[in-house]
């Protein structure tokens, strides 16, 4: 079989269209989850480090069930299944379609109006599944940092004369967010590359775009190469300014 | 409730379609949960002689020989492996000129993806020891081959078992992404079961989770204790 490629379709018309719709939507979706699965996963965080044991038995079975299921089988749970669980209000809210902003408005020096964020069930339902994979993660992080700090110094701190809150604001959480921010950053970037799994439920992200450009316009090498250099340029960036944080910032933990 | 679909099927979860017949390699068309385990086998075992030659490439000071393995490693870890393995289906038919089966995409998707990852456990688990170790090996008269053979991988290997079962448990999750190319692993069984009976998703998906969570969880938890035994015997700076 002999492959031609059609490059010059991939950059014009409908398929650059949909790869920018896509790419914009990756964005959303990522960011939104993002913001929320930092929340999310600070409060189980905090939840895991209370004397409170229901409290951290929960925290437990929350990281250790998330983190051990695959992120695929979780988003069919959410989009399958989980009307179940999930009171019926919330279901119908779910259910309907809204926009989210209601005015035209600009970002990322597109003009967004009306359709444009059209947040729909399955873009909901996505930035839940993401939300609360990632908060697992991000939760085990941010505990591995602060129990990287020694405990003694902890201990120093209180014999120094500060309290308890003074020691953890001014001695541990310094140090320790040092040492979880670059794992945190990876962390949103795996949100990133997560984020395509939610086209089995059919959120038009990039990767939804780029099998949709596969089978209405026949280029599939041509829309996965440049979904997958959209990808790559977004890591290799990040992962750069990993390095340079790490490079400026990191301290040798003194023991 | 419908548990009953889900025992109906469970069969079905666990292997699929797989024929067991005479013929070598004596299974066939394996499917369910036995096509996960098999994929996630198969996968590190190839991850594991990718992943150490890139890792000790990306160790060596030519840079014809670093650049490679960095570029490989880089790339492979900055794209989700989703697009990778849509990616290598749709590259295939250029390359070979034929396409190929999904069930060996995936496979060989999940050798390419997670030996980048291997890599990276190689490499760090070599950085980690001191470096007197090298320097001992290398004054007591050992080519810088044979003190990788003979004196630092032995240690470093020791070392990163534990990574290796994490990179294992995550691979094993990720094997649920050859259901989009249609492999009738475990995954995509479940999302047969669920689409023929209609009125079971939530027992389904909450079956189908278990049992990935039953593989990682053991598996998780030996490389905790693995890590907790290991970090005894571990060379150290100090």
């Amino acid at each position: 079989m002999q492959y031609t490629f059609h490059w010059d379709k991939m950059f014009s018309g409908e398929p650059a269209q949909w790869m920018w719709d896509g790419f914009v939507t990756t964005l959303q979706i990522s960011s939104i989850s993002l913001v929320c699965s930092m929340f999310l996963g600070i409060m189980i965080c905090v939840m895991r480090m209370t004397p409170f044991k229901p409290l951290q038995w929960f925290a437990l079975a929350y990281t250790e069930f998330f983190r051990n299921t695959p992120l695929l089988i979780q988003i069919f749970f959410w989009y399958n299944a989980s009307h179940v669980v999930i009171p019926a209000g919330i279901n119908e809210w779910m259910n309907e379609l809204f926009y989210w902003f209601p005015g035209p408005f600009s970002l990322f020096g597109h003009d967004f109006v009306g359709e444009w964020v059209l947040f729909n069930v399955e873009l909901i339902t996505g930035v839940i599944a993401l939300t609360v994979y990632t908060s697992a993660f991000i939760a085990e992080e941010i505990r591995a940092g602060i129990f990287s700090i020694p405990k003694n110094q902890l201990e120093a701190s209180r014999a120094v004369g500060l309290s308890f809150l003074q020691g953890y604001r001014y001695v541990i959480l310094p140090q320790a967010l040092r040492i979880v921010i670059p794992p945190l950053i990876s962390q949103a970037l795996n949100l990133i590359k997560n984020s395509s799994l939610c086209m089995v439920i059919g959120v038009g992200e990039m990767m939804f775009q780029a099998t949709q450009i596969e089978s209405y316009h026949a280029i599939p090498f041509e829309a996965f190469s440049v979904a997958l250099l959209i990808y790559l340029t977004i890591s290799l960036i990040v992962s750069f300014g990993i390095n340079m944080y790490n490079k400026h910032f990191m301290i040798q933990v003194m023991y | 409730m419908h548990w009953d679909i889900v025992f109906d099927n469970f069969d079905y979860f666990l292997w699929g379609q797989t024929k067991f017949d005479g013929v070598f390699p004596f299974v066939h068309d394996v499917g369910g949960l036995l096509a996960a385990i098999i994929l996630a086998f198969i996968g590190i075992f190839g991850a594991f002689w990718i992943g150490m030659a890139a890792g000790l490439m990306r160790l060596s000071k030519r840079w014809w020989v670093k650049t490679p393995a960095v570029i490989y490693i880089e790339m492979i870890r900055g794209m989700p492996l989703l697009l990778l393995i849509f990616w290598f289906f749709f590259l295939a038919p250029v390359l070979l000129g034929k396409s190929l089966p999904a069930f060996t995409t995936t496979m060989i998707c999940f050798m390419i993806f997670t030996g980048a990852y291997v890599g990276e456990i190689v490499r760090a688990g070599v950085l980690a020891l001191p470096r007197g170790q090298m320097e001992a090996a290398r004054g007591s008269g050992l080519s810088q081959v044979q003190a990788m053979r003979y004196v630092i991988l032995p240690q470093a290997l020791r070392n990163m078992i534990p990574s290796f079962v994490n990179q294992f448990v995550s691979l094993t999750k990720d094997t649920s992404l050859a259901a989009i190319l249609g492999v009738g692993e475990l995954t995509r069984t479940g999302v047969q079961v669920d689409n023929r009976e209609m009125v079971a998703s939530f027992e389904i998906w909450i079956t189908i989770a278990a049992l990935y969570f039953l593989i990682c969880y053991i598996l998780t938890s030996y490389s905790r204790r693995l890590e907790a035994q290991l970090s005894r015997y571990q060379a150290r700076d100090r």
